[in-house]
């Protein structure tokens, strides 16, 4: 079967916001991503070393109250998004395993500034305490100041190291 | 009368069970979007698609200006919502590493997620160097705490930053987000590429 187009992006903008806003109403918070990594993360160094996750400053605080740190909304959102983008992919006829890349590189180089790419967007999101999702998107809709300048942060710099990487697009 | 969750006081099983649901619209509308495509998302940064915009822009809106409205008719508190504190050097500084991230891995957490569900071998990859990240920042936590810490601004809200109300702000903000789709509509037939486009 042929792969469908993509949903019209201002739609598609006006349902993620149904979304984010069903989010508010339900459970009075927004959407997340960095957050749900960061508990899988939590999890494992406590599988794998528990005296280490109990004495670091940084993980003691999820190990308080006894439970996994996967039994979380944000660890439960995340393993949700899979299933949804699951079911749009399998709609749209858009379900393969391929790397996506510029036919100008080699699948090698995309996989090394994909890996790159999360250690970064990753570690700046738990600074920045959200990534586009959390801090970004959800902040914006709640006025937060946080959120106007994470978006500006993001894509401003974004807009700066492009020139550098324009090889890896373009 | 919402939120929901908070002021029903449900068993925690029933806030979770909406957490999945959220997430399933959340993954499914990403994809729908073509989120799931680190060339299309790139395409932000070159101008030839400009689809992260126009998808993040309206989200915002559609969900700031119904929260305002449900607010306004009684029908949610918003002082029981979450606002995200603002620690403007981690802030700032976390957000320019973060876009660092996106131009050099194509996806950001949420997109590289939607695209890891449809298959794409280089979200896989994206998201592994996510854990990555995240181990890196807890380890290193006690060097940099200071930084996270600094210029705590609390919860901050920017209407009451610049001295409007919620309404007049919303209708800034709609108002900024067209002129940007206007832009943005420029942008991708000056910088349109039929040769990538046509692949994603």
């Amino acid at each position: 079967m042929e792969k469908q187009k993509y949903m019209n992006p201002y739609l598609a903008g006006v349902l993620l916001g149904l979304v984010l806003l069903a989010a508010m109403f339900l459970s009075g918070r927004g959407l997340g991503a960095s957050g749900g990594i960061k508990y899988t993360v939590v999890a494992l160094v406590g599988a794998v070393d528990k005296q280490h996750a109990m004495e670091s400053p940084y993980y003691s605080k999820y190990f308080e109250n006894g439970e996994s740190p996967l039994k979380n909304w944000l660890a439960l959102e995340v393993f949700g998004m899979i299933l949804g983008g699951f079911i749009s992919g399998a709609l749209a006829h858009r379900l393969k395993f391929k790397v996506e890349k510029s036919p100008k590189i080699s699948n090698n180089k995309r996989l090394l500034f994909a890996f790159l790419g999360g250690v970064f967007f990753v570690y700046g999101a738990q600074l920045a305490r959200g990534c586009t999702s959390g801090a970004a998107l959800s902040g914006m809709a709640v006025l937060s100041v946080a959120g106007f300048v994470t978006m500006i942060a993001i894509f401003g710099s974004a807009y700066i190291f492009a020139w550098f990487f324009r090889s890896l697009w373009i | 009368m919402g939120p929901l969750t908070i002021l029903s006081e449900f068993p925690e099983w029933i806030n979770l069970l909406i957490a999945f649901l959220i997430g399933i619209g959340f993954g499914f509308a990403l994809e729908q979007a073509g989120f799931s495509s680190s060339r299309k998302l790139a395409g932000m940064f070159y101008g030839y698609d400009t689809t992260v915009l126009k998808v993040f822009f309206t989200a915002a809106i559609v969900a700031l200006a119904g929260s305002q409205l449900l607010s306004f008719f009684g029908l949610l508190n918003l002082k029981l919502v979450f606002v995200n504190p603002y620690y403007m050097n981690a802030t700032i500084i976390g957000g320019v590493i973060m876009g660092a991230g996106f131009i050099m891995g194509g996806y950001c957490p949420g997109t590289g997620i939607s695209a890891l569900s449809i298959g794409k071998i280089d979200a896989m990859i994206f998201l592994i160097g996510g854990m990555v990240g995240a181990f890196l920042f807890a380890e290193t936590y006690p060097y940099i705490q200071t930084i996270a810490m600094e210029n705590y601004k609390g919860p901050m809200r920017i209407d009451e930053w610049m001295g409007v109300s919620p309404g007049v702000f919303t209708l800034i903000l709609i108002l900024a987000a067209i002129a940007l789709f206007w832009i943005a509509e420029l942008a991708e037939k000056k910088f349109k590429r039929a040769d990538i486009t046509s692949d994603i």
